[in-house]
This record gives structure tokens, C-alpha cells and sequence, in this order.
């Protein structure tokens, strides 16, 4: 740079009023325009717009500008933009600089000449380093052709055929033994009341059978290395000790079990049903192969065992009791996170008696039972078998509540509705709602909710605070007392029922800690995964080529969920069809002939980026690892390693340039600005 | 340890059986302790109802004398008592200008708080200092023939809950079990017993003890234990007047030191059993400990 | 024959700055965040017998309707259990905001004269005052003379049998250091003003608020 003359080009944005009300831009840029090597400078309404980035490039070409300087918002949004300005006007776009006086500046202070004042020397700080700043080329990085989705809910499964559908190889991880996630679960699906199990199952059966689609179930990804474009995944399949490709799910081995009955709790059917420790999850099962619990099956447990299962599979051996857990390693360009939530347990509000009194129930359970599949054919009914004469189901079951969870969990009271249809459907008892408010927002909604007032559903606006069951009205012996205020009408109530449904929120996953970890994604403050925005980014994370969709991002319904399962493939196959990313070229170079060979900064790397070469004895940085972040640069004892766009002369000048002595106008070398600039534009 | 034994106004008048059982009890666990000299009222919802900060610094001189006397532990029998101390002391906590006033009125007595004072309740330090195993070896005369209800009330669990479930407290249930008496299912043990509406305003205060004493009948109760002595007047002194409204309801209501006592094999007398409006022979038969 | 009473609520009728004053008292802030879910309601036992629900009260109090609020039967008849400070899923103090709305009824007389709640607070306040602790039986009977003087004679059954059961006594319970009890409380008065600010709720031993329209009763 010493070798020509570096001729500065500043432009100060006023961002509408953003900048402008609180900082002096025309004082910025008159300041600026006497600072050493600045040709041109000018301030403008909004300098990312078609205008603005004109201003640049023609002055580029008129004044002959080398170097570019903007003073503006966050590089986070518009760095990219004034780049691009800069190489239409012919230059290197690592030739401008860009200085963040608004998320810095005016959004956080309110004194104007202060705030001016900082800009000022912001500005020049910029200046400085941007004499030194060096041409640099992007780095083309392949992208593997194939995506991963994790979770086999809705959520996964259409994100999977969307992709699998454009011609993408995807392996869908699902971590119980079939697909289906929550949504097999229910009964019908509001508004439409269409059957779920009907809607679910011929996109279930899509996925295993798509030729693009590599299923794995009962499988958990436990290790993900790699960036953007290049993942290495490893996945643990658990054993079912069932050969997948042998098992045609004829069930013949469930019934040769040595349990004559099924007796260890159904975790499908939320604990209400049996099951035996040889078993199919449920009839639909995708893929329809049978697993074996190991912690309940008697030859897996004592290793004694008539093994009847085994005369049950016959000819086709499926069963092998000697399975262990497998690893696969793939390599994927981009990640679909999916894996779902789980339901608020309600044993946590221990004023609504759930576990405590039998006829309490979780809206999940009662999900099943109402369900013709589910563990009582369809029939709802009490613990003792009996059919309740009066239900009543409390909605905001740990949610909207700073004891548990503060968030709405959005779809509760539409569910809330659709139970109480089902159950006016199924019994002949008296359905209470007790809500808080009444939210249906979605297409369809509030017509649902009409249609509801019209079925004879007794609707109480207060919030629950506890079922009892000591009665004192006559008519309450026995039965579960819901003492409430119906803020409507005005006055308490009491209102004995048989049964009570808690209407529970929606949770993250509880292991969403450690998925987040290993992706290397944020997680908010509920514990659910962060977007990149929460308006322009829902798909997206904060890490390249991890993307999100469905209620693992926050709770929300089917018709939600689908949609962002297709916005996140639609991401995802951006990535995919570019086929490269380019990546920034702040990556970091070891000065070989400096380099002493002590290997400190090695083991400091945190992507593994940098080895030693044995035979140079010298230490040599994969570039294509190399995510820039600085710590070898500032370890290295030598002062060996360099890092592009954050070279030494460029920090040192950028602190010089900030400070310069105000007082007198002086830097270091007791040149005043004049004098500096003098010299800079002699040589 | 020795703990600073914080009466409160009721125990020395209406609650009279409370303190009696309680130091008795205390003598014969041989946990010590020693009045706090000179100790005021600390307030009890009244004095909130007039002014809170004077109503904090009526507590705070208790806790003042108490730090200058060396004590870091003081035990407040009564619940309200119990819930001033400690809720002055959050008081102080959340907000420093009113932890700078009180200190500066204190002053003026040559009073500062500056140590961290617990103020705990007997049932916690029954509970967990003493220890239930020692408390099961020291019975001399279990209480097979007592079916209790226990009643917590509100202030020792609400708003702050430093030694037991909110909802479902059980320190008390488990005292009594070790006790050797049988703990009736009970889902009134914190529902108000009507505080001193059952004194100024008769009707809703009397259903709330109406309520409670009619459950624990219903459960299947032959006493109800409690631990505060404006519940132990609510539910013993008013049974003519419930009984004129509703219904009989006769239950005795004691004390849980008192039930402590009897199964120490203390003497009834000692333990102001008498002192009961409700005498416990209605639903015990035979006299307990003579 | 029913009368006809016409109720509705003029902005005139409404108090400004009542709510922003129960809101800075420490501790009350929440006032805001109140949902009107009605779980303080439904959980107060005492909630059947109130002309305003607890849930109606904070409604009104946000919505500066201070007479109406500070004339309720609701804020004499909260026994202070603290269920709904407890159950609130928003944390709103709603038993600290009684105790500040009783003070300021008693302080500005919103209450028919021998009310027995406000009397015996006050009375309860006096004898703490002079004696250092309160003795029961005494106030007791100093609250329905003053109050209710007929509840003598309902309650004399009870009396004869505390007396019979000893849980009478006759001694008055006071402590020694009286005087250095009532400097402390005193100076409590003169602080309030220097410390904690202005006359807003604290100062001179008396709550006022800022607006004082129809104070009487």
C-alpha cells in the first residue's frame, strides 16, 4: 500500500431517523473529508438503497477511488450489500471497510454531541485501518449433495419428501422405533376433524418406501462434525434385536410370546394400554417391524427363556437376541432439525391432583382413548371402567403461568375444543371448558369455535386453581370438585364432575440442551431452538446449514408445522442446488519462515483446522477449516500466524486512528491530521 | 444450639396451652432454649392494615434484640408471628430504603440489624434439627388410638415456604406418624380458618372453621392437630355458635406440641390439655396421661 | 316492586393516579400484568361473601376506580391466607395490594363508623403503642365496645369459658422498655418523609393519596 496513493472514499448514512436524530451526520462527514487520504466524503438519507450504492460506485469511478469506508448500521445486514457495491464499481470488495454507528452508536446513546463525537472517532478509526486493508479472493467450498432431517414427526416426514421429491438424497433419523412423532397419537385433527391416523399414514408410508429416503429408526445422531456444506454425522442405531430387513411385521412372534397377556405399560397409548416385551408400537408402524424391550424380555434380562418368539418367526429368523448397537457415519451438506416437543407433565401442578386422583387425566391420554385403536377400543371411561356423567377440562395447564411456563402454548384450546367435541360425541356427559381465553386464530378457528357454543358445551371463563374431592354441596360426594370464578357471569361456582382433563401445554424436548449443543445452535430462553429472526429467519439458525422446523422452534399446530417443514427445505435446497458456499476469506496463514515449530497453537484450534507438518517442522493451517476466529493468531508466540483482514498494521492503525489526541489533534507521532494526511498523500 | 424463643402476644393469653406444651415439650427433647428479653408484639396482620414499614420495624426491633443478645436462630411458635418476622425480613431484603429506615429508627434504641437471623417455626426445627429417628426413640406412650387431621393453616406455608411443600405440607404428618398416631387424609391442612373474621364478622369466618372441622370429621378423624394459635381458637372456641348455624362438629383440636407431649408421656396438666374448650375425652375415651 | 339503579361508569368517576400509586408501593408492582384469569377468586375462601372478587378489586384499582374499590366490603373481608399471592400465575402481590388498600381506607375513613375490622386494627395499633404487646381478652372486649357493644353480650359464653380454662388472664401484658419502643415508631414517621419520599404513601404517620375527592362516607 506504501507503494500507491490510497484515495479514500467515506460515506455516512443517515438511516432515515435512525442515525440521524441522534448523531450529526453532515458534522461526521465534513470531519472526515479532512482526515489523511480521504478524496471523497458525503453523508446520504439511506446509503444501502439502489441510490446510495450508486453514489459509491460512480465515485469509484470518477475520483478514482482505492478504498471505501461506510459508516453505517451493522456489517450483521448490510456488509455483504456494500461489498458488492464496491466490486461493481471495479474494486476488490475487501477494499471496504464498514463502521456500525447505529446498533453502536444512535440506538444506544441520547446525547447528541457525545454520540457525534463518537462517530467521529469511529470514523477515523475506519480510515486508518482501511489504508492497510489487502485485495482478497472468497473461497468456493463444495456442498455434499445429500441433507439430513433429525426427527421423524410431521415435521421430518415432510421435509424429507419435499426434498427427497426434488431429486435430494435425505436420511431421516427418528429416535423412537417409528415415525409419526405426536401426530399418530391423535384421534381427529382440528379444525376439520379429519382422522389423523388417515392423513399421517400415506406420507409415513411414502417415506419408507422412497427411493431417495434412507430411514433409520431407533437411531440418535451422537456426534456432528464438520461446517456448512461438509457435516460428518455419526448416528447410534439401538438394537431392536429384530433384523430390520428380515422382519415383514407379521406379529406372529407376539403372539408366541411366553406372556400370555400383555402386561408392562404401552408407552404409545401414554401408559393406559399393555403391552408385551416383544411388540409392534403401534398397528401403523413405520417401518412395521417388531422391537424387543430388553428390560422386560425374560431372555434378554436372565437369559432363561423358552424363546416361543422364535418358533412364531419361523423360516424367516428375523429375531436376534445377540444384536448390539451400531454406528453409521454419513456426510450431509445441510441439517433439518425436527425432533418435536414433549407434553408440560402435569405432576408438576400438584393442586389439579393428577396422579394423586385417579379420574385425572392428561389430554394426551384421553387423546388415546377416545382414539378407535387406542387402549379401550374408543370408549371413555373412568379408571373403574364406569362412563363419566359430567367431564370438565381445564385449559393453560402449564402454561401462561410464571410458576411453569410463561408462554402460551397455542395450541391448547383448540385441542380443548376438538376433546370436547369428541367427548360429547362418545359420552353422554355434561363437558365443561374452563378457559382463560379463548384463542383460535388459525383459518377455520373461530368457526370451530362457533360450531362448539352450537353443541351444548358449557364454557366457564376462570382459570382453575384446584380440583378436590371434599364435597359440600349435596351432589358432590364423590366426585372431583372444580371450584372456580366464572369471571362472566360473576360470581364462584362450584361444579362437581367425574372426570377432569388437564388440557397440558407444550414443552421443549427435555435432552434440547444437549442437541443444541451439538449442533452448535442457541436455544431461547423456554428452551426452545432460536431462529435467526423471529420474522425474516423462522427456518433458519445461526449456523450455516442448520435449519429448524415444526414445534422444536416453538409450539405450534399441524398446518404451521408443515409449512415450516417446507420453508426449511426449500432452505436447505438453496444451499444444495448453488452446490458452494463461498466463505469469507478471514481465514489465517502460517508465516512459514517465521514459524518456530513449537505447536502451541494446535491443540488450541477449535475446529482441528491446524496440524504439523513432520517434515518442515512447521505448523500449516487448513484453510478450508479455518472459521477465522482468531485464537491461534493472537496465541502464536513467534507472531508466525496471520490472519486476512485482521492483520496486525491493520488493527494497530485502526487504534491509532482512534486515538488521536483530541485535544490538540495530535497522534502519536505528534502529527496533527493536517500533517498526517500531508505525509499519506506524498508518498 | 440455643434458640431464642419468641412467645408472641397469644401464647401468653388465648394460646396459653400452646406455650405450655411447647417448652415442656422442648425441656424433655432437651433442646434449649431462652426467652428473648424484653420482646414486643410483632404486629400480626393488624398492624399491616395500618402501616407497613411501622409494622416492619415492630419486627425488626424483636430481631435486633435478638442479634444483640448473640442468637442467630429464633423460634416463633405462632404463625403470624412466624410470618411477620420472616416477611419484615424479606421486607428489608427487597428494598433499601426501607432496610436504611428501620435500621435509622432502630438506632435510636441503639439497635442495628446486621447479621443474618433465621426465624424458623417449631415444627421445622422438631423436624429437622432434632430428627424424627430421635424424636421415634424418645416415645414412651405411642398415640395408637389418635386419628389426626392435620391443620397447617396458611402462615406457615404462605406466601413463603422455607421448610415444606406448599401445597401438600407433611412436616407435621410426619411428626405424627413418628408418633406413633394414625394421619388421616386431610385436603383442608392449609385452607384459612377464618383469622380474626370469626371475632368481627361472624358469618364467613365461622364456615371456614365450620368447613374444616366438619372434613376432618368426615375423614374420620378423632382430633385435629395444629400449629398456630388463632386455628386453635377458631376451631375449639365456636362450636356453640357453629352448632346453632349448621351443625355439631365436636372434634378437640390440640396442639401438635401438646400430641408431642402426651406420647413423651407428659402429664396431661402440664400440657394444658384442660385448657381445651372441646376436652379431648369427647372423641378420646380415656384420659391419655394422667 | 324492584328499583331501578342505573350504573355506568363516567371517566369523571375515576380517580388518576390511584392505580400508579398502589403500583409504587414495593411489592405491587405486578399490578399490571394481571390477566383477569380469576384464579385469586376462585381459590379466596372468604371470596363468596365479597361485593367485589379479588380479581374485580385489582380490575378496578388498575382502572383507578378508587371509591369504589376503597368502599368494598372486599377489603375487610381478606383474612390475608396469601392463596392467591400464591396461585397468581402472573405474581401479582394481590395480598399486599389489601393491606395497602385497608390502610388507605382506614387512613381516609372509607368505612361505616363501628366497623369492627378497622377498629380493631386501630386498636390494636394503640395498645401496641402504649404497651409494647397486646392483651387479648382486653382488646377484645375494647373492639365490640367499641364496635358491636351488643356482641357482649353473644359472646359471654365464650368468656366465662376462656376464664374457666385459664386462657383469660387478667394481667395486662406490656414491656419494660415502653418509651424506647415508642421513640423507634416515632421516628418511623419522620423517616418516612426523609426517605422514602414525599406524601404519596408515606409520611406523618398517615396514608394519603394524592387526590383526595370524596373522602367521606
Amino acid at each position: 500500500m506504501k507503494k500507491e496513493q490510497v484515495r479514500i472514499g467515506f460515506y455516512v448514512c443517515h438511516c432515515g431517523h435512525n442515525i440521524a436524530s441522534v448523531v450529526d451526520c453532515k458534522a461526521v462527514a465534513e470531519y472526515v473529508a479532512k482526515l489523511p487520504g480521504v478524496v471523497v466524503s458525503r453523508d446520504y438519507k439511506y446509503m444501502c438503497s439502489d441510490p446510495g450504492q450508486e453514489l459509491i460506485i460512480n465515485d469509484i469511478k470518477e475520483h478514482k477511488l482505492n478504498r471505501i469506508v461506510v459508516a453505517s448500521c451493522s456489517p450483521l445486514l448490510h456488509e455483504h450489500t456494500f461489498r458488492t457495491a464496491t466490486e461493481k464499481g471495479g474494486l476488490n470488495p475487501f477494499l471496504c471497510q464498514m463502521v456500525n454507528i447505529r446498533e453502536h452508536n444512535s440506538w444506544v446513546h441520547t446525547d447528541r454531541e457525545a454520540a457525534t463525537l463518537k462517530a467521529k472517532e469511529l470514523a477515523r478509526a475506519a480510515v486508518h485501518r482501511v489504508m492497510f486493508h489487502r485485495e482478497l479472493e472468497t473461497k468456493k467450498v463444495p456442498i455434499t449433495p445429500a441433507v439430513m432431517v433429525v426427527g421423524g414427526g410431521i415435521a421430518g416426514i415432510h421435509a424429507a419428501l419435499t426434498l427427497a421429491n426434488a431429486g435430494k438424497k435425505v436420511y431421516l433419523v427418528e429416535r423412537e422405533p417409528t415415525i409419526g412423532g405426536h401426530m399418530a397419537k391423535f384421534d381427529k385433527t382440528f379444525p376439520t376433524l379429519d382422522c389423523a391416523a388417515c392423513i399421517l399414514t400415506p406420507k409415513m408410508s411414502e417415506v419408507a418406501s422412497h427411493p431417495n429416503i434412507t430411514l433409520w429408526t431407533y437411531s440418535e445422531v451422537v456426534k456432528v462434525e464438520g461446517f456448512v456444506g461438509n457435516y460428518k454425522i455419526t448416528v447410534k442405531h439401538k438394537p431392536r434385536y429384530i433384523i430390520e430387513d428380515l422382519c415383514v411385521g407379521c406379529g406372529e412372534c407376539i403372539n408366541k410370546c411366553v406372556y400370555k397377556d400383555p402386561r408392562f405399560p404401552d408407552e404409545f397409548n401414554e401408559g393406559l394400554g399393555k403391552r408385551k416385551p416383544i411388540y409392534l408400537p403401534f398397528p401403523q408402524a413405520t417401518p412395521q417391524v417388531v422391537l424387543i424391550d430388553p428390560e422386560v424380555c425374560l431372555k434378554l434380562k436372565t437369559g432363561k427363556c423358552k424363546q416361543t418368539c422364535l418358533e412364531g418367526c419361523q423360516d424367516r429368523k428375523a429375531i436376534d437376541f445377540n444384536q448390539k448397537e451400531r454406528f453409521s457415519e454419513v456426510q450431509v451438506g445441510a441439517v433439518i432439525i425436527a425432533t418435536g416437543f414433549k407434553t408440560f407433565d402435569a405432576k408438576r401442578i400438584p393442586q389439579y391432583g393428577y396422579g394423586k386422583y385417579p379420574n385425572v387425566f392428561t389430554a394426551l391420554e384421553v387423546e388415546r382413548m377416545v382414539n378407535a385403536s387406542g387402549p379401550t377400543n374408543g370408549h371413555v371411561v373412568l379408571r373403574d371402567g364406569r362412563e363419566p356423567k359430567s367431564i370438565g377440562i381445564i385449559h393453560c395447564v402449564g402454561s401462561r403461568d410464571k410458576k411453569t411456563n410463561k408462554y402460551c402454548s397455542r395450541v391448547c384450546c383448540m385441542y380443548s375444543l376438538k376433546l370436547a367435541h369428541l367427548l360429547k360425541e362418545h359420552t353422554n356427559a355434561e363437558v365443561y371448558n374452563f378457559y382463560i381465553d379463548m384463542r383460535t386464530p388459525g383459518k377455520a378457528y373461530e368457526e370451530f369455535y362457533d360450531k362448539l357454543l352450537n353443541e351444548g358445551v358449557h364454557f366457564i371463563r376462570g382459570r382453575v386453581g384446584e380440583v378436590t374431592d371434599w364435597a359440600y354441596a349435596p351432589g358432590e360426594e364423590g366426585k372431583l370438585v372444580i371450584r372456580v370464578e366464572d369471571t362472566l357471569a360473576g360470581f364462584v361456582r362450584r361444579i362437581p364432575v367425574d372426570m377432569v382433563v388437564l388440557a397440558t401445554g407444550l414443552e421443549p424436548q427435555p435432552d434440547a440442551a444437549d442437541v443444541q449443543r451439538m449442533f452448535n445452535m442457541s436455544c431461547g430462553s423456554e428452551g426452545f431452538f432460536l431462529e435467526r429472526h423471529p420474522k425474516l429467519a423462522p427456518v433458519n439458525t445461526f449456523t450455516d446449514g442448520i435449519f429448524l422446523a415444526g414445534c422444536c422452534q416453538g409450539p405450534k399446530d399441524i398446518p404451521d408445522t408443515v409449512a415450516q417443514a417446507g420453508a426449511a427445505a426449500a432452505e436447505a435446497l438453496v444451499l444444495i442446488d448453488k452446490g458452494f458456499i463461498e466463505q469469507e476469506p478471514n481465514t489465517a496463514f502460517v508465516r512459514e519462515e517465521d514459524c518456530s515449530g513449537c505447536k502451541s497453537c494446535i491443540s488450541l484450534c477449535p475446529y482441528s483446522a491446524i496440524t504439523f507438518n513432520e517434515t518442515k517442522k512447521k505448523a500449516e493451517i487448513n484453510e478450508a477449516l479455518c472459521k477465522g476466529c482468531g485464537t491461534c493468531v493472537a496465541s502464536c508466540p513467534s507472531g508466525s500466524i496471520v490472519q486476512r483482514l485482521f492483520e496486525d498494521e491493520e488493527i494497530f492503525s485502526e487504534i491509532e486512528g482512534l486515538l488521536v489526541d483530541s485535544a490538540n489533534g495530535k497522534n502519536f507521532a505528534g502529527q496533527s491530521s493536517g500533517e498526517k494526511r500531508a505525509e499519506v498523500m506524498a508518498k | 444450639m440455643k434458640y431464642c424463643y419468641y412467645p408472641g402476644c397469644s401464647v401468653k393469653g388465648t394460646g396459653r396451652a400452646y406455650e405450655e406444651s411447647l417448652l415442656a415439650v422442648l425441656n424433655a427433647l432437651g433442646i434449649e432454649y431462652e426467652e428473648l428479653e424484653d420482646w414486643n408484639c410483632c404486629g400480626a396482620t393488624a398492624y399491616m392494615a395500618m402501616d407497613e414499614i411501622k409494622s416492619c420495624v415492630l419486627a425488626a426491633r424483636n430481631i435486633a434484640l435478638a442479634e444483640k443478645a448473640g442468637y442467630t436462630e429464633i423460634m416463633a411458635p405462632c404463625s403470624a408471628c412466624y410470618l411477620v418476622l420472616n416477611k419484615s425480613l424479606r421486607y428489608m431484603e427487597s428494598s433499601k430504603p426501607v432496610a436504611e429506615t428501620v435500621n435509622k429508627a432502630l438506632a435510636t434504641a441503639n439497635l442495628k440489624i446486621s447479621k443474618k437471623i433465621k426465624v424458623r417455626h417449631p415444627l421445622d426445627i422438631i423436624l429437622n434439627d432434632y430428627g424424627l429417628d430421635r424424636l421415634k426413640k424418645a416415645v414412651k406412650r405411642p398415640l395408637k388410638e389418635f386419628k389426626v387431621a392435620p391443620y397447617y393453616g396458611c402462615q406457615i406455608i404462605r406466601p413463603y415456604s422455607t421448610f415444606d411443600d406448599q401445597y401438600n405440607p407433611t412436616s407435621m404428618d410426619k411428626i405424627l406418624t413418628a408418633l406413633g398416631a394414625t394421619v388421616v387424609e386431610f385436603p383442608l391442612k392449609t385452607r384459612c380458618c377464618g383469622s380474626s373474621l370469626t371475632g368481627t364478622l361472624p358469618e364467613p369466618g365461622l364456615l371456614c372453621a365450620y368447613i374444616i372441622l366438619r372434613e376432618a370429621l368426615r375423614r374420620g378423624a378423632n382430633v385435629i392437630s395444629t400449629g398456630c394459635s388463632l386455628c386453635q381458637f377458631n376451631l375449639d372456641g365456636y362450636h356453640d355458635k357453629i352448632e346453632k348455624k349448621w351443625e355439631p362438629v365436636r372434634i378437640p383440636t390440640l396442639y401438635f406440641t401438646q400430641l408431642i407431649g402426651l406420647a413423651l408421656g407428659i402429664d396431661e396438666q402440664t400440657l394444658g390439655i384442660h385448657r381445651c374448650i372441646v376436652p379431648l375425652s369427647a372423641t378420646i375415651g380415656q384420659p391419655v396421661n394422667s | 316492586m324492584h328499583e331501578l339503579v342505573r350504573t355506568i361508569k363516567y371517566e369523571a368517576d375515576r380517580v388518576p393516579g390511584f392505580g400508579e400509586e398502589i403500583k409504587s408501593v414495593p411489592g405491587c408492582e405486578n399490578l399490571q400484568s394481571c390477566i383477569q384469569c380469576g384464579t385469586c377468586s376462585g381459590m379466596c375462601p372468604l371470596s363468596i361473601y365479597m361485593d367485589y372478587t379479588p380479581r374485580q378489586i385489582i380490575e378496578l384499582v388498575r382502572s383507578d376506580f378508587k371509591n369504589e374499590v376503597l368502599k368494598s366490603y372486599t377489603i375487610w373481608l381478606c383474612a390475608s391466607c396469601y392463596v392467591c399471592t400464591v396461585e397468581c400465575p402472573r405474581e401479582v402481590h394481590i395480598t399486599d395490594i389489601m393491606y395497602e388498600l385497608k390502610q388507605r381506607a382506614i387512613h381516609e375513613g372509607y368505612y361505616p363508623k363501628r366497623f369492627p375490622i378497622p377498629v380493631l386494627a386501630r386498636e390494636f395499633f394503640r395498645m401496641v403503642f402504649k404497651y409494647g404487646r397486646v392483651t387479648e381478652n382486653f382488646l377484645a372486649t375494647t373492639m365490640m365496645l367499641k364496635s358491636n357493644w351488643k356482641g357482649v353480650f353473644s359472646s359471654w359464653k365464650l368468656g366465662l369459658k376462656l376464664i374457666s380454662t385459664g386462657r383469660f388472664p387478667f394481667k395486662k401484658e406490656e414491656i419494660k422498655r415502653k418509651d424506647e419502643l415508642q421513640k423507634i415508631l416515632s421516628t418511623v414517621d419522620k423517616l418516612s418523609i426523609d426517605m422514602l419520599g414525599g406524601i404519596s404513601h408515606l409520611g406523618n404517620g398517615t396514608k394519603k393519596s394524592n387526590n383526595n375527592h370524596n373522602n367521606h362516607h
